[in-house]
């Protein structure tokens, strides 16, 4: 989005435990600082909804990929043993419903499953051959990072730096500013 | 991150309020009415036999067909047994599954379930109330619901003679002689229930000694029940199949089914979760069980959700293969369910998958609707009456034939034992404190947040 404008400018702060941070995002959040995302070398619980991120849409999603599944295999199923090539199995009409349950089932969790998986990589901006901005390397090891989006506060980088450091942000180096392209 | 501390009372009583005593009193008074209304209505000609025009012109056509399984006068009376076996089986599983879903938290370790525990172990207590009106429906009524129990099947040279109900009769009568006293299969009705019934007791009183512990870390009790409840689950998995086939598949003699024992558990196990769903909920609208929280609900909301689907890969599993190999042996039962004996029970097959599988698919397939209280009711009251409908499919036709439907003794009934069971349910509840509160993982039950 932002390719060939000016970098945005965000702030880091690090914390060194899983505890630290989650407390950190719900009181720096009752300051009035905006906290953009939470990067750290394992999921944590319901750290989305401290942030306040919106909630994901991807079941909606796995339910229309299904469906699109579901569709598909009927219309396969159809095509094949109706128009063009009708068969009799075992005395059965070609569109006997029963028999074409499994295949339908198989399409549809594989449809819903792919289209899953391609949304959620599209919408994260990961795939192969891509290599995603860090802010800080060490949050793939044991380190957690804290990033505020400096363009959406209103409060100046210095304010929040403190406000970070209040609730519990590494002092060594101090919180600081990275610019993402 | 700082300790939160929850406060809740941990040591609150469920009241058995006599006016909740009353209005079950009344709704049993009400089935009991009902039923003998409906039996007397039935004998009058209403709501019963009314395919007896078509039965006649049908019962010359497929005469050579029934030429060596004898005919035996379906009355009003051997529907009422019929339907005193559908509740009496339909019912123990349910108190079964209570128990199971309380060994199974047991064995898994299972942190989330400590505040709805003792909802699930009031279920056991119905137990032996329905293994009475099992065993006494099966001495009065055995021989109108039971095939294989005609001896003259058993004895070769007649023409009544049928060698493949012989091939299996070691089954029901060892060590005794074929056709006599099925004492095998009797043993292993009360050797079943018996012990389900003795893990259950063994359960509850640990259970309850854990609340009188003056030392919280004394988890003796806990892990006592542990054992219990791996013994429980293991041995309960192994006789429920064997207790399936025995009340149930035993009906429809000729017909087997290797997936059956699977079939009725994922059948009596997601109705005994909607049960507890109910349960919890309508405890909760009574102002108990303040700690339960919608992700509790949501547990249980998922719980419904799975083994709906769960239950309907079983039910398609059995289905589709016998529907498409199209043996004689194994068609007959589901000819007896489609448009033989006159199509009584063809809605109900496809109500069956309706209401069992596709309502609560998209019922409960968001998040939303397993996190409100009025979405999870209506769910689990219409799975509830879809498994009802499903053992109902599982019993008639092999029982009443062509006379069965849903009339005046089927409520009647089907109000008797489910106010019965809501009696006993209350009664064990009221026993002991509502929550086990030195439960060693109460603290994660607490804070259960999904």
């Amino acid at each position: 989005m932002a390719a060939g404008k000016e970098p945005k400018k965000y702030l880091v702060g690090i914390y060194d435990h899983e505890d630290k941070v989650v407390e950190a995002v719900k009181k720096v959040q009752k300051e009035g600082v905006k906290v953009e995302e939470v990067y750290s070398p394992h999921p944590i619980h319901h750290i989305d909804t401290y942030i306040g991120h919106p909630r994901t849409r991807i079941p909606i999603a796995a339910f229309i990929f299904g469906a699109t599944g579901t569709i598909l295999a009927i219309t396969m199923i159809t095509f094949m043993m109706k128009i063009d090539w009708p068969m009799i199995i075992g005395g059965k009409n070609p569109l006997y419903p029963p028999t074409m349950v499994p295949v339908t089932f198989e399409a549809t969790v594989l449809i819903c499953a792919l289209g899953m998986v391609a949304t959620f990589l599209i919408t994260n901006n990961m795939g192969p051959g891509k290599v995603e901005f860090m802010f800080d390397r060490r949050t793939t090891d044991d380190k957690y990072a804290l990033v505020v989006d400096l363009d959406k506060n209103t409060k100046s980088v210095e304010e929040i730096r403190e406000i970070l450091i209040k609730y519990g942000a590494e002092t060594t180096p101090p919180p600081r500013i990275v610019e993402k392209p | 991150m700082a300790e939160v501390h929850v406060h809740y009372d941990l040591n609150e009583k469920y009241t058995f309020t006599p006016e909740l005593k009353k209005k079950l009193m009344i709704g049993m008074g009400v089935g009991l009415v009902l039923l003998i209304l409906g039996v007397i209505l039935a004998y009058a000609g209403i709501g019963f036999g009314h395919h007896e025009a078509h039965e006649a012109g049908k019962a010359a056509h497929e005469g050579a067909k029934h030429a060596n399984t004898e005919h035996h006068g379906i009355t009003p009376l051997t529907r009422l047994w019929a339907n005193l076996w559908l509740n009496g089986v339909f019912f123990t599983y349910i108190a079964a599954m209570g128990v199971l879903f309380v060994a199974i938290q047991y064995v898994a370790y299972a942190g989330w379930s400590a505040t709805i525990r003792r909802v699930a172990e009031a279920f056991g207590a119905f137990l032996p109330f329905t293994a009475i009106v099992l065993l006494i429906t099966f001495f009065i009524a055995g021989h109108d619901l039971f095939h294989w129990t005609h001896h003259n099947l058993y004895e070769k040279g007649k023409p009544t003679y049928d060698p493949i109900i012989a091939g299996k009769a070691g089954f029901f009568f060892f060590p005794l002689e074929a056709g006599s006293f099925p004492l095998f299969w009797l043993f292993r009705l009360v050797a079943f229930i018996g012990i389900w019934y003795a893990l259950y007791r063994l359960l509850i009183k640990n259970s309850v000694a854990e609340d009188y512990l003056t030392d919280k870390t004394d988890f003796s009790f806990h892990k006592r029940n542990i054992t219990i409840g791996a013994i429980y689950v293991v041995f309960f998995g192994l006789s429920e199949s064997v207790s399936a086939w025995d009340w149930i598949m035993s009906i429809d003699t000729h017909w087997y089914s290797t997936m059956f024992g699977w079939y009725v558990f994922a059948s009596s196990w997601v109705s005994a979760l909607s049960i507890l769903t109910l349960a919890v909920v309508f405890l909760k609208e009574k102002g108990y069980l303040k700690m339960v929280n919608e992700n509790h609900l949501h547990d249980l909301g998922k719980f419904m959700f799975a083994f709906s689907i769960f239950w309907t890969y079983i039910w398609f599993g059995q289905y589709m293969l016998q529907a498409y190999s199209n043996l004689p042996e194994e068609i007959e039962y589901w000819v007896a369910r489609h448009d033989g004996l006159e199509g009584v029970y063809s809605p109900m097959i496809v109500m069956n998958l309706v209401i069992n599988f596709l309502f609560p698919f998209l019922f409960l397939m968001t998040r939303d609707a397993k996190r409100k209280e009025i979405f999870l009711k209506i769910a689990a009251f219409g799975i509830l009456m879809g498994h009802y409908l499903d053992f109902f499919v599982m019993v008639m036709p092999g029982t009443v034939k062509g006379y069965g439907g849903f009339f005046l003794i089927e409520i009647g009934t089907l109000m008797l034992f489910a106010c019965a069971f809501v009696y006993v349910f209350a009664t064990q509840l009221a026993k002991q404190g509502l929550i086990a509160k030195n439960h060693p993982m109460m603290e994660e039950s607490l804070h259960h947040s999904i």
